[in-house]
């Protein structure tokens, strides 16, 4: 810019970067311990916990993870439940965003106010009515029950940004496919959801997270072995083996995998989605 | 005649009828949704506020509840906790979301990279997170009780966890590195919508950086504030997940909020009664807190 | 093609009427253009006859069809957009061709259709290309191209040159019109311009609030406008009005002076009127109205020429380049059956 000495700007760069380089490291710190705790053998464990990186590295933890407890299970769980519950959503809210997005009718302001509303629910406000019809219900201690809590609990904030996506997409393309032959849904199928991929993307990677974090409910309803989440598992894991802290870790890290994977790719959409539906209204 | 002009009618009502329907219909499963999993139960906790539970069976007992709770010594604590957990946490995490959204505005090397980096910790899954960080306070394996020793904060290394004075600090510290990423996305998305030339006729009217920032940012990025400082706020306040994992609500119930209370009450002591009624009261006050908010932003819009 | 037919259409929004009392007869083959200034309901009304909005009351026809409660895929109408709406993930030839696909027509119809209507176009090298390399005028025309693959009963148009620069525009304007001619389809067509209006329409629809002011063909809203807006708004420049009180023969204007109107004016003595004369009929003389000249503009083929005259800013158009002077004092006059009568409280022409 101009009107700033040299120095002005050597010392703006550096402050920046330096701002910057706190930023990532606080945010990569956790992450990167959890990490070099998972490689550390044993033995070392205790002697050099608090190295910046062990001096021999093992996978030992990994594999003692992956073959001899039940985490391939609580992973494989968690995947089916995340995954479909994301898809369901996604889907949900798709319809309800549209319906939002494209019609003015009495009420609307209603719906987008309860909406808001059960996003501030506390969870820990349902548990216990949830755990009575759940249990009467015979839904405790299986899958279906989680995919079907998650899912109403996603819907709103979903419905929200898939609303926000949409609205960057302009009304008359679907009024030219009506009259080009399509009915409403045919119009939303063809033309506009094909449109909103990068914002459909970022939905459900969006609920995928939420669901793969969710702790309480997965504890609260799930009780046998086979049918624990993850997040459960590995709770009831730091429980049973208190000081092994190299396997945990390792379990940690596979948690950790899938989500960050999806998250590194469409946060990006995140943002240029929201905009471009900010810019709407 | 009549006959075909009734028929035309009939099918004008039945025109006018669907396009009426239209909307609902695609609202519909996500409400029957809602309605089924969320506000029905909600009902039914609610009236179990007004019920005492035992093992086998359940009496009605109408505000009882309600004034042993005014009575609970450790509900008073939790307030107190949930207080302090939330606002620490949400003014921490909002300014240092805010910074971050201002720097990745700006151009720089690698900011891509460094982009998908600072969002990374919003991904790592709650339980994860507690874990993480109480093992990093953990002087056995974890570095920061010691750095913490070496910069002259603590005596000795140990874990801030296990003192009922600074056990707080713990789930706040995780709270604000779980939180500045959503923070960063919405306000740096809110940012991107400022039309540049806006900046551009401040420059030339003479206005400083901070000047800019006060004048043109803050108040475009108002209603956006409102919102995800409200949601946020909520989010925080009935968050169990973290502390539980963390510190389960100890020591001598210093981390102890509403929401791990509710949690613990309902069910490790199988009062569910009681813990609706303490669920209730934070609902009456989130609900309250929300429509605030609500109403503020509303006025900033009306401004802007 | 087919006749399109309104009778006593009604809309509301709310407690706002924007249609009132429509009733309109298109004959098969008309290119009809509604023109009018903003929010006089123009567009709302060709969204009516499309579907893409419902109607209060009264009837819309296209042919002996009554189409109110049909939905818009079902009216065989097609609608070139302002903004042209072109599908962004397809590329031209599936743009064009999709509405056939729909129909899971044959894949030699729609070759057929969309070579035709790409040759009719000059669009045969784009057909490949995606509405985002594409530039303005280009789009314009897959537009139509995606209208005429249709070979719907009506064609209609939505403001389609607004978003372009003016000389594509007049350009535009007169490929539509030759292609009309060629296509014989009935088109409505809908601008805030007059000058497309006068140059495509077979006829004219003047709208102002919601009800039309003067249907016709184009010379006829030139020369014998129904009332005051629609004198105002045909013709650029836009027509010079005075407030007058008609004296039998004559009326006396603001500052008193005089001017000889036209026998077939139905005025009383007294009554309070308004007089209306375009730029091109005030002529510079050695008596009649006042004025003082205050800006000339010569344009090369005529000379427009500003002037005050009896309070108001008047403007006249001469075909020689007088000599003029900002502030010089001359007389205008015109003759008698070039002046518009127009009665001043309900706006209506007299003569």
């Amino acid at each position: 810019m101009p009107g700033q000495s040299l120095f002005q700007r050597i010392a703006g760069q550096i402050g920046l970067y330096g701002a910057i380089a706190c930023y990532v490291v606080f945010a990569l710190l956790p992450i990167y311990w959890t990490i070099k705790i998972s490689v550390t053998p044993q033995d070392l464990l205790y002697s050099e916990g608090i190295r910046l990186w062990p001096s021999r590295m093992t996978l030992d933890n990994y594999a003692s993870v992956l073959k001899a407890s039940d985490f391939p299970r609580y992973f494989l769980n968690s995947i089916i439940v995340s995954v479909t519950t994301a898809i369901i959503v996604t889907a949900v809210a798709s319809f309800a965003g549209y319906a939002l997005s494209r019609f003015k009718f009495r009420g609307k302001a209603l719906v987008s106010l309860v909406l808001l509303l059960t996003q501030t629910f506390p969870l820990v406000m349902v548990i216990p009515p949830i755990y009575r019809i759940m249990g009467q219900l015979g839904l405790t201690d299986n899958l279906y029950g989680l995919i079907i809590i998650y899912t109403a609990f996603n819907i709103a904030f979903a419905t929200f940004l898939m609303q926000s996506f949409l609205d960057g997409v302009p009304k008359d393309l679907e009024e030219a496919a009506m009259i080009d032959g399509c009915t409403r849904l045919d119009a939303l199928r063809r033309v506009i959801l094909p449109l909103t991929l990068p914002g459909m993307g970022a939905t459900v990677a969006f609920v995928f997270t939420a669901a793969w974090s969710e702790l309480l409910f997965g504890l609260m309803l799930i009780n046998s072995e086979s049918q624990k989440t993850f997040s459960v598992g590995l709770l009831t894991f730091v429980g049973k083996f208190a000081v092994d802290w190299g396997q945990m870790m390792a379990a940690s890290v596979l948690a950790l995998i899938p989500v960050c994977l999806f998250f590194l790719f469409l946060q990006r959409y995140l943002v240029t989605g929201l905009t471009a539906g900010a810019v709407k209204g | 005649m009549t006959a075909i002009a009734e028929d035309i009618g009939l099918l004008q009502r039945q025109a006018d009828r669907r396009r009426f329907i239209e909307p609902w219909l695609y609202l519909s499963p996500a409400l029957i949704l809602i309605f089924t999993v969320l506000i029905v139960p909600l009902i039914i906790g609610i009236s179990y506020s007004f019920r005492k539970f035992s093992a086998f069976h359940s009496e009605y007992v109408g505000l009882d509840q309600y004034r042993a709770m005014l009575g609970d010594k450790v509900l008073h604590g939790a307030l107190i906790n949930t207080a302090w957990w939330t606002v620490a946490s949400l003014v921490l995490q909002f300014f240092l979301g805010l910074g971050l959204a201002l720097l990745l505005n700006r151009p720089f090397h690698g900011r891509r990279l460094v982009q998908g980096l600072v969002f990374l910790p919003w991904a790592v899954p709650i339980f994860l997170t507690g874990l993480t960080w109480a093992w990093l306070f953990n002087p056995v394996i974890g570095p920061l009780p010691h750095i913490f020793h070496a910069i002259g904060l603590q005596a000795e290394p140990v874990t801030i966890l296990a003192d009922p004075q600074t056990a707080m600090w713990g789930p706040i510290i995780a709270n604000v590195w779980f939180g500045i990423p959503f923070f960063a996305i919405t306000l740096l998305a809110a940012r991107k919508a400022i039309p540049s030339e806006l900046y551009e006729a401040a420059a030339i009217d003479g206005a400083s950086p901070w000047q800019q920032f006060t004048k043109v940012t803050l108040p475009f990025l108002a209603p956006t504030i409102a919102i995800t400082v409200m949601l946020r706020t909520v989010w925080i306040a009935t968050f169990a997940d973290l502390i539980y994992v963390m510190t389960a609500g100890g020591p001598a119930g210093s981390t102890n909020t509403i929401a791990t209370y509710i949690y613990v009450s309902a069910f490790k002591s199988l009062d569910k009664g009681y813990a609706s009624a303490i669920a209730v009261l934070l609902l009456v006050l989130l609900i309250g807190y929300a429509l605030i908010v609500i109403q503020i932003r509303r006025a900033l819009l009306r401004d802007v | 093609m087919a006749s399109v037919s309104l009778r006593n259409v009604h809309k509301k929004f709310g407690p706002v009427t924007v249609l009132e009392s429509i009733d309109l007869e298109i004959a098969d083959g008309e290119f009809v253009v509604l023109v009018g200034p903003s929010g006089c309901g123009k567009s709302t009304l060709l969204r009516s006859i499309a579907g893409l909005e419902s109607i209060n009351g009264g009837e819309i026809r296209i042919g002996d069809r009554q189409i109110n409660h049909v939905a818009p895929k079902d009216r065989d109408i097609a609608m070139v957009f302002q903004s042209y709406a072109l599908y962004p993930h397809m590329d031209v030839r599936q743009n064009m061709a999709f509405s056939l696909n729909l129909r899971k027509s044959p894949a030699e119809l729609i070759a057929e259709r969309v070579t035709a209507a790409s040759a009719k176009l000059g669009l045969g090298s784009l057909l490949e290309r995606l509405p985002k390399q594409l530039s303005g005028g280009q789009r314009q025309r897959v537009a139509m191209g995606r209208a005429i693959v249709r070979n719907p009963k009506v064609f209609l148009f939505d403001e389609p040159l607004s978003n372009l620069d003016a000389k594509l525009r007049s350009t535009m304007r007169t490929e539509i019109k030759a292609l009309h001619q060629s296509l014989k389809t009935t088109a409505i067509y809908v601008t805030h311009d007059q000058v497309e209006a006068m140059t495509m329409a077979n006829r004219i629809v003047v709208m102002h609030d919601g009800i039309i002011q003067q249907v016709g063909p184009p010379l006829e809203l030139y020369d014998r406008p129904i009332n005051i807006f629609v004198a105002g708004f045909i013709g650029s420049p836009t027509m010079n009005f005075f407030d007058a009180v008609s004296a039998g023969k004559s009326a006396r204007l603001g500052d008193g002076s005089a001017l000889a109107l036209p026998a077939s004016a139905a005025v009383k003595a007294g009554q309070e009127i308004v007089i209306g004369i375009r730029p091109e009929h005030l002529h510079f003389s050695r008596e009649g109205l006042p004025g003082t000249v205050v800006v000339v503009e010569p344009l090369g083929m005529s000379t427009q020429v500003t002037l005050d005259a009896a309070g108001e800013r008047v403007t006249l158009m001469a075909l020689e380049r007088p000599k003029l002077a900002p502030g010089e004092a001359k007389y205008l006059s015109a003759k008698p059956e070039d002046i518009h009568v127009f009665d001043r409280a309900s706006g209506l022409r007299l003569n």
